[in-house]
């Protein structure tokens, strides 16, 4: 069991819930994955609509733990008034924050976020930052009193997987008590299987399955390589040598000569 | 008294927030509200009183990444 913040989840994978074909492929989606956290938003409703409710009425069957996000946020009041709105619909102090500086990369405002994450912790928040592998912004949300971090191993929605594992790496060497949730730029379940190679306590990914052909098998292979990319981490993988090394036993080889 | 939902405006007799939400047809407990950019809680809806000029934001559960 994965603990995350106290709470004992069966699986490694956090999966959001945009983009799919349809509500009954999400939810099939979902659980084909395993996945015991799923990510939400919140969005204006119409006057008398209903969008909101059956949406709601949808993730509340699939009997998940629910992470609110503050997507499209691009400042720190808007995150956080978007982040205590969340907490009073979904009854939860989870959030996935995210305050975003660029929009074509899409990249976090790491000054904003980690002001924004103060905000929320001292408020009472468990803060789920979305961020960069630098280091030093890392250290400031811990010290903001983040929990948990979530960096990104590509631009969101760009399914290049990790363009900079040496800063993955890094980062896992740096906070090995922390638990360490990458974030956005998934595209294949190797890239899950990689990352969690690495070390890494889970995955959240979106796009690369609610986009996939076949959504719910792409969400059912994204479960399997994380669990695999796990379990090979704590197996102790074999470190890359420069010579072959002969695999079967040399001592009584037969002579034919 | 003339008021932005969801960045519209509109003309309205509604005091409190709570009124407000009825006159517009919103309803449910998976709505969440703010007022100028500040959060107000379900349970303070019918006793927030709102002023002329006010920007209101009427949020609901949607999906997410």
């Amino acid at each position: 069991m994965f603990d995350l913040l106290g709470t004992k989840l069966p699986s490694r994978l956090l999966l959001g819930t945009a983009q799919y074909p349809s509500p009954a492929i999400l939810a099939d989606a979902v659980e084909a994955s395993g996945t015991s956290v799923v990510t939400v938003s919140l969005r204006r409703e119409m006057a008398g609509g209903r969008a909101g409710e059956k949406f709601w009425s949808l993730i509340r069957a699939l009997g998940t733990r629910i992470l609110p996000n503050t997507a499209g946020c691009h400042s720190v009041k808007e995150a956080v008034t978007t982040a205590k709105m969340a907490r009073d619909v979904f009854d939860t102090t989870w959030i996935k924050l995210e305050v975003i500086g660029n929009h074509d990369t899409l990249q976090p405002d790491v000054f904003g976020l980690v002001e924004a994450a103060r905000i929320l912790c001292e408020d009472g928040f468990s803060v789920f930052p979305y961020t960069t592998d630098d280091l030093v912004v890392a250290e400031r949300l811990l010290e903001a009193g983040c929990k948990v971090l979530m960096p990104w191993c590509a631009p969101i929605g760009s399914a290049l997987g990790p363009v900079n594992i040496m800063a993955l790496r890094s980062m896992r060497g740096h906070f090995p008590g922390v638990p360490l949730i990458v974030d956005a730029g998934l595209g294949r379940p190797s890239h899950a299987a990689t990352v969690m190679e690495l070390g890494f306590d889970a995955v959240l990914l979106n796009t690369a399955v609610a986009k996939a052909a076949d959504p719910v098998s792409m969400a059912r292979a994204f479960g399997k390589a994380v669990e695999a990319g796990r379990e090979a981490f704590s197996s102790g993988m074999l470190e890359p040598r420069d010579v072959a090394v002969p695999s079967t036993p040399t001592i009584g080889r037969a002579v034919f000569s | 008294m003339k008021l932005m939902v969801n960045g519209e405006a509109h003309e309205v007799a509604a005091t409190t927030l709570a009124e407000l939400l009825a006159a517009l047809d919103y309803e449910g407990d998976w709505l969440a509200t703010a007022v100028n950019s500040d959060l107000v809680h379900k349970a303070n809806r019918a006793e927030f009183q709102l002023s002329d000029g006010d920007r209101i934001e009427i949020l609901s559960p949607m999906q997410g990444g």
